[in-house]
C-alpha cells in the first residue's frame, strides 16, 4: 500500500482541474442550539469532516474538486455504520488509494468507535477501483502503512487545517 | 553662534579636505552636515559644497552612515536652499543620479527615495537625465526585501515598495519606460510582483493621461485580461479589476479635441469584443471573469458606464430568455444587478441618457418572472434587483411600480421561504420612501386587511405585523401603519378580540422599529411621539383601573413582558426628541403619574383615579407602569428639565425599597437610578444619594424586602459608576461586602454583569446616561485586587461568589485589557475551573482560552493541572461548558510541543467520548481539536 510521492518536481496528472463550489458553512439550528435534544449523526456531518481534507496534489480541497460528495456519503447512526464513495478526478489517478487513505483516517479520527467506517471508490471512476477497494479494506494494512513516516506525512498534510 | 564669515571659512576649509586622503573624509561629511543645517550660509556656498562633494567623493564606496549622511547634506540644503539648487540646472540631477547609482542599503534607498520624489515634484531640472533617473530608481522594481530577524531600524518591505512606488508614479515622463517594465513584470510568475505591478500601474493612473498610455493599451489589456481569467489568487484578480479601473478612469477624464480618435471608445470597444462572446457560451465557464472586468471597466466613469451598459444588458437579457434554468438565470441575474449597481453611481448625471431606458421594458418583465420563479435563490436576486432598479430615477414607470409593489406584497405574505419573505420586507422599506403613493395605497392597505383578518380566526400575524414596520420608511406612509399597529392594542383592551401576550409583543417590536425609522426625521418623530405614548399609556392605564373588577379586560397588556416590550417602543420615542418638544411631553406623563392627570390621555372614561405612587394593595397593577415612566423619563436629553423632580425621586425611592412586587421594585430602581446618573453634581445630588444611601442600609439590615434594596443598590452603584462619581467607590465597597452574605451573596455576584454589561433599556448611550468609555476598566483596577482579596478571606461556602463576580467583572471587559491582566490572576483563574457553578466554569474557560493562545509559555508551567480539568469538564452537562472546554484543550495545543507530548495518548482517548455527544456542535469541536492532537509531533504537521 504505498503511492508515488506527490509532487517531488513531477508533473501534476491532472493539472487543470476543474473547480466546484463549496458549500459553505451548515448553518446552526435552534433545535441544535438547545441543550436538551439530542442531534444525531447524519450525512451532512460525516461530508463536513472530509470536505475540508486537502487533495495531495492541489492546493484545493476534495469538495472543490468533487473527489466528495454529500450524495455520496451514507450514515446509519442507529446501526453505527459509515459507506464513502470517492471519486478520483481522473480514471488513472495514482492518489486514489492515498485519498482514500485520507478519507479513512480523517473518519477513523473523528468518529466514536462504535462505528464501522466502509471508505471506496464509486464503482466505475478507476481503473484499479478493485484493487484499491481491497487495500481500504484491510484493516491490517490500512495499520501497517500508518506506520510508515513518510505515508504519515502526507496524510497528515492533507488532514492538516488550510492555513 | 557662528557669524556668516565664519562659515564661509570652515565651508572652504572642508571643501578642500575632501580632495584629501579618504580616511578623512567621514569626518568632513559630518562638519558638512553641520555646516548644511546652519542659518547663516552665505548663497552660493551650497552650490558649492554639492559641486565639491559629487566631484570629489565616490559616495558608494563609503560605509552606510557616511552615504546617509550625504543624502542628508542633500536633504537639508534641498529644503533651506531650493531657489540656489535649481539654479545648477540638470547637473544637480545628474549628481545626485551619480550619488546613489548603486545603493543597496534600505534605510539609505528610503532618503534616496524621497530625494527623487522631491526633485520630481519640486521641478527640478532633469534635462536629458529623465531615462537615468528612472534607471537608478527602477532597478529596485519590484522590491525584493526581507527584514533581517530582530532588525533594530524596522524597515519592513512594504515601506519601501510604498515609497518607490511614490517615484516610479510620480511623473508622466517617466510612463515610456515604466509601462513595458509594468507589463513585464505583470507577465511573471512571481505573484509579489505582478501585485506589485497592478498597484504601481493604478497609482500611475491618477496622474497619467491619454498620450502617455495609448501606445501601451493593448498589451496592459491583455496582461490585465489574463490576470482576471486565469486567476491565481483573489487578490491579484481583484488589483488587476482595480487596475482596469484605473485606466479607464484616465481615459474618460482625458479632454477629447476634435481631431484625434476617442481612446476611451476604441478601448472600450476591445474589451467589449474580447468580454462579450464569453457571456453567451452555453457552459458560462468564463462569463464570471469577463462580467468582472466588464463590470471594473464601466464603474470608473458615466461614459464607460454607458458605454459598455447599453451594449452588455440587452444581451444578458436575451440570455436570461435563451437560459430556462433557474441556476443559469440566477447567474445572469447576478451579473445584471452588477451593472445596475453601477448605474447608482452616475444617478446625478443626466437621466434622459441612462443607458437602460431602451431596455426597460425587458428588464422589467426578466425581473418579474425570476420573483415568479420557484427557485428561491432566484427570487432574492431578482427582489435585489428590482430594488436597485427602483431606486433609478425614471426606470419604472408608474403600472410597472403598481407591479413592483404587488409583487413584494406577495412574497411578504405568501412566500413559503423566510428569506424570500425577509427580502421582500427589506426591498419594501427600501422603495417606501421612493414612491409612497404605491406602496401606501396598496400595500399598507393590503397588510391591514390581511392583519384584520387574521386577527378575527386568531391566526399568528407576525408577516404583516413586521411587514408593516419594515415599510414605513416615509413619514406619508407612517400616518397610516401607526393607526393601525395600535388598533391593535385598543381591540385587546376593549375585549373585541382575545389575545395571548406574544400577539402584543410582536405589535410593540414593530411599533418599536417604525420608532428608529422615525428618529431621522424631526417631524414624523413628533408625529409618532404625541400619537403612540399616549395611547399606549391610555391603553394599559385604563387596563390597570380594570384589574380589579368583574371581568378584566385587557389584562395582557399589564403581563411583564408585555410591558417590558413597550419600554423601548417609548424610549425609542422618546430620545430623539428636540429639547422643547420633549418639555411639552414631560409636562403631561409626569402629573399623570404623580397628581393623575388624565386629561391627556386620547380615553376620556376612566372607572377610578390613577394614583400609582398612593398606598393601598389596590393600585398593584397601577404601579406596574412605573416601568413606562422609566422609559419615558430616562429617555430624555439630559437638558430637559423634568418638573417636580425631585418629589418624583423620593417617590420612586420609597416605592423601589417598600413595594414587594420585584418587577415595580425594579423597575422604580432604575427609574431612580437612571434619573440620578444625569442629575447635575452638586449639594442637592449629594444629599438625595445620602437619603438614598440611608434607605438601602436600613432595607439591607434586615426584613422582607432585603432583595428589593439590593435591587436599589445595584442599580444606583451602576448610574454613580458609569459617571465616575466618587460616591461609586463606596457602593461598589459596599457591594463586595456583601458577597460574603449568606443569603444575598448569590444575587450580589450576578449583580456583577448587571454592573458591566450595557442594559438594553436604561443607563446607555441612545438614552443620554453619562457614561464615561473607560468605566469597565476603571471598575475593574478599582474592584478586582479587592475580590481577589476577598476571595482569600471568605470562607468556603461563599468563596464561590468572589469567583463568579470576577467572572462578570473578567467577561465584560475589552480582550486587550484583559490578556495583559490575566496572567496574575492565574492562579485564581486555575482554582475557579475547579468551582462547580457554570457561570464561574464558563466565564474562566473563556478567559482561559485566549490566553492560552497569547501567552503559551506562562500557560505551560500548569499543563498538568489545565489538561485535568478542560478534559474534566468536556463531560459538564451544559453545552456551552463542553464547548468551551474543547476549544481549550484545542488551545492549548499552541503550548510548546514537548511539553504536550507525555499528554498525547490520554487527551486523545478521552476525546473520544465527546465524539459520540449528543449535541453535533459539541461533536464539531471534539473533532477539531482531537485532529489537532494527533498531528502534534507527527510528522506532515
Amino acid at each position: 500500500m504505498v503511492g508515488p510521492a506527490p509532487g517531488g518536481g513531477s508533473p501534476l496528472e491532472n493539472a487543470n482541474p476543474l473547480i466546484y463550489r463549496r458549500s459553505g458553512e451548515r448553518p446552526v439550528t435552534s433545535r441544535e442550539e438547545d441543550d436538551e435534544l439530542p442531534d444525531s449523526i447524519d450525512d451532512r456531518e460525516i461530508f463536513d469532516l472530509i470536505r475540508s481534507i486537502n487533495d495531495p496534489e492541489h492546493p484545493l480541497t476534495l469538495e472543490e474538486l468533487n473527489v466528495v460528495e454529500q450524495v455520496r456519503v451514507k450514515v446509519n447512526d442507529a446501526e453505527s455504520t459509515v459507506v464513502v464513495e470517492f471519486t478520483p478526478t481522473i480514471p488513472h489517478c495514482s492518489m486514489a488509494t492515498l485519498i482514500g487513505l485520507s478519507i479513512k483516517v480523517k473518519l477513523i479520527r473523528s468518529l466514536p468507535e462504535r462505528f464501522k467506517v466502509d471508505v471506496h471508490i464509486t464503482p466505475g471512476t478507476h481503473a484499479s477501483e478493485h484493487a484499491v477497494n481491497k487495500q481500504l479494506a484491510d484493516k491490517e494494512r490500512v495499520a501497517a502503512a500508518l506506520e510508515n513516516s513518510h505515508l504519515l506525512e502526507v496524510v497528515n498534510q492533507c488532514l492538516s487545517a488550510r492555513s | 553662534m557662528l557669524q556668516e564669515e565664519e562659515v564661509t571659512h570652515l565651508v572652504l576649509f572642508y571643501e578642500n579636505r575632501l580632495k584629501d586622503h579618504h580616511l578623512v573624509i567621514p569626518a568632513v561629511l559630518q562638519g558638512l552636515h553641520a555646516l548644511s543645517l546652519c542659518e547663516v550660509l552665505a548663497p552660493g556656498l551650497a552650490v558649492s559644497v554639492l559641486k565639491a562633494i559629487f566631484q570629489e567623493v565616490h559616495v558608494q564606496s563609503l560605509p552606510q552612515l557616511d552615504r546617509h549622511m550625504v543624502y542628508s547634506i542633500i536633504t537639508n540644503f534641498m529644503r533651506t536652499r531650493e531657489e540656489e539648487l535649481k539654479g545648477l540646472g540638470a547637473d544637480f540631477t545628474f549628481g545626485f543620479i551619480q550619488v546613489m547609482d548603486g545603493e543597496k542599503d534600505p534605510r539609505n534607498l528610503l532618503v534616496a527615495f524621497q530625494i527623487v520624489r522631491d526633485l520630481i515634484l519640486k521641478d527640478y531640472v532633469l534635462g536629458p537625465f529623465v531615462e537615468e533617473l528612472f534607471e537608478v530608481t527602477s532597478c529596485y522594481f519590484p522590491i525584493d526585501f526581507t527584514p533581517p530577524p530582530n532588525d533594530p531600524h524596522c524597515i519592513q518591505r512594504e515601506d519601501l515598495i510604498v515609497s518607490l512606488r511614490a517615484v516610479l508614479a510620480s511623473t508622466p515622463q517617466f510612463a515610456e519606460f515604466l509601462l513595458p517594465l509594468l507589463i513585464e513584470k505583470m507577465d511573471s510568475e512571481m505573484q509579489s510582483a505582478k501585485l506589485d505591478s497592478l498597484q504601481t500601474l493604478g497609482a500611475c493612473c491618477t496622474i497619467y493621461g491619454q498620450k502617455e498610455l495609448q501606445e501601451f493599451l493593448p498589451s496592459l489589456w491583455s496582461s490585465l485580461r489574463r490576470e482576471v481569467f486565469q486567476t491565481a489568487s483573489e487578490k491579484v484578480e481583484a488589483e488587476a479589476l482595480a487596475a482596469l479601473r484605473g485606466l479607464s478612469a484616465c481615459l474618460s477624464r482625458s479632454v477629447l479635441s476634435s481631431d484625434t480618435e476617442d481612446l476611451l471608445d476604441s478601448f472600450l470597444s476591445g474589451i467589449l469584443q474580447d468580454c462579450r462572446h464569453h457571456l453567451c457560451e452555453p457552459d458560462m465557464k468564463l462569463v464570471w471573469p469577463s462580467a468582472k472586468l466588464l463590470q471594473a471597466a464601466a464603474g470608473a466613469s458615466f461614459r464607460a458606464g454607458h458605454r459598455i451598459t447599453s451594449s452588455v444588458v440587452p444581451l444578458l437579457l436575451e440570455q436570461y430568455n435563451q437560459h430556462p434554468q433557474s441556476s443559469q438565470r440566477r447567474t445572469i441575474l447576478e451579473m445584471l444587478l452588477g451593472f445596475l449597481e453601477l448605474q447608482q453611481k452616475w444617478r446625478h448625471e443626466d437621466e434622459e441618457e441612462s443607458a437602460l431606458l431602451c431596455s426597460r421594458a425587458s428588464l422589467c418583465s426578466v425581473l418579474f418572472s425570476a420573483l415568479t420563479d420557484s427557485s428561491v435563490q432566484l427570487q432574492l436576486v431578482g427582489i435585489r434587483a428590482l430594488t436597485v432598479l427602483g431606486m433609478l430615477p425614471g426606470l419604472l414607470a408608474p403600472p410597472d411600480v403598481q407591479l413592483v409593489v404587488d409583487h413584494l406584497t406577495r412574497l411578504v405574505l405568501h412566500a413559503d421561504d423566510s428569506q424570500s419573505c425577509a427580502a421582500a420586507m427589506e426591498a419594501a422599506g427600501s422603495l417606501a420612501p421612493i414612491y409612497p403613493g404605491a406602496f401606501s395605497g396598496r400595500m399598507v392597505q393590503r397588510l391591514a386587511e390581511e392583519l384584520q383578518s387574521e386577527r378575527e380566526e386568531g391566526r399568528r400575524s407576525t408577516q404583516s405585523l413586521q411587514a408593516l414596520a419594515a415599510v414605513s420608511t416615509h413619514p406619508r406612509i407612517v400616518r397610516e401603519t401607526i393607526p393601525v399597529l395600535l388598533q391593535c392594542l385598543r381591540q385587546v383592551q376593549t375585549g373585541n378580540v382575545p389575545a395571548e401576550a406574544c400577539d402584543m409583543v410582536a405589535v410593540c417590536q414593530s411599533l418599536q422599529r417604525v420608532a428608529v425609522q422615525c428618529q431621522r426625521d424631526a417631524e414624523s418623530c413628533w408625529y409618532y411621539h404625541q400619537t403612540v405614548v399616549p395611547c399606549l399609556l391610555a391603553v394599559t392605564v385604563q387596563a390597570a383601573m380594570q384589574e380589579n373588577a368583574h371581568l378584566p379586560l385587557g389584562k395582557v397588556l399589564l403581563e411583564e413582558e408585555v410591558l417590558t416590550a413597550m419600554v423601548p417602543v417609548i424610549s425609542a420615542a422618546s430620545s430623539h426628541l428636540c429639547p422643547e418638544l420633549a418639555a411639552q411631553s414631560v409636562s403631561q406623563l409626569v402629573p399623570l403619574f404623580l397628581d393623575g392627570e388624565v386629561s391627556f390621555l386620547p380615553q376620556d372614561s376612566f372607572p377610578c383615579p390613577f394614583q400609582p405612587f398612593q398606598g393601598g394593595q389596590h393600585v398593584a397593577a397601577q404601579r406596574r407602569l412605573v416601568a413606562l415612566l422609566m422609559a419615558f423619563v430616562c429617555s430624555l436629553p439630559r437638558n430637559v428639565l423634568i418638573p417636580q423632580q425631585d418629589r418624583l425621586l423620593q417617590e420612586l425611592l420609597a416605592l423601589s425599597c417598600s413595594c414587594d412586587c420585584p418587577f415595580t421594585a425594579t423597575a422604580a430602581a432604575k427609574c431612580f437610578a437612571g434619573l440620578v446618573n444625569k442629575y447635575p453634581a452638586g449639594q442637592q445630588l449629594d444629599q438625595l444619594l445620602e437619603t438614598a444611601v440611608s434607605r438601602m442600609e436600613a432595607g439591607l439590615a434586615e426584613g422582607p424586602l432585603r432583595s428589593q434594596a439590593l435591587t436599589l443598590l445595584l442599580w444606583v452603584t451602576k448610574g454613580l459608576v458609569l459617571r465616575y462619581h466618587p460616591l461609586s467607590s463606596h457602593l461598589t465597597d459596599k457591594l463586595l461586602g456583601l458577597l460574603g452574605d449568606a443569603e444575598l451573596g448569590p444575587a450580589v455576584a450576578d449583580g456583577f454583569s448587571l454592573l458591566m454589561a450595557d442594559s438594553p433599556d436604561v443607563l446607555h448611550k441612545g438614552c443620554h446616561a453619562d457614561v464615561r468609555i473607560m468605566f469597565r476598566q476603571r471598575f475593574f483596577t478599582d474592584s478586582v485586587p479587592k475580590l481577589v482579596q476577598g476571595f482569600h478571606a471568605a470562607g468556603p461556602g461563599v468563596k464561590a461568589n468572589y469567583l463568579k463576580g470576577l467572572s462578570h467583572v473578567l467577561n465584560h471587559l475589552p480582550r486587550p485589557v484583559l490578556v495583559t491582566e490575566l496572567p496574575t490572576l492565574l492562579s485564581l483563574l486555575l482554582e475557579a475551573l475547579s468551582c462547580p457553578d457554570r457561570v464561574v466554569q464558563l466565564s474562566t474557560l473563556s478567559c482561559l482560552q485566549p490566553l492560552l493562545l497569547e501567552a503559551p509559555h506562562v500557560m505551560s508551567l500548569h499543563v498538568d493541572t489545565l489538561v485535568t480539568k478542560f478534559l474534566g469538564l468536556t463531560s459538564s452537562p451544559a453545552m456551552a461548558i463542553r464547548i468551551a472546554a474543547l476549544q481549550c484543550v484545542h488551545a492549548l495545543t499552541s503550548l510548546p510541543i514537548p511539553v504536550l507530548l507525555p499528554y498525547k495518548p490520554r487527551v486523545i482517548r478521552a476525546l473520544a467520548k465527546p465524539l459520540d455527544d449528543m449535541k453535533r456542535l459539541v461533536r464539531k469541536e471534539a473533532v477539531v481539536a482531537r485532529g489537532e492532537w494527533f498531528l502534534l509531533g507527527s510528522p506532515g504537521r
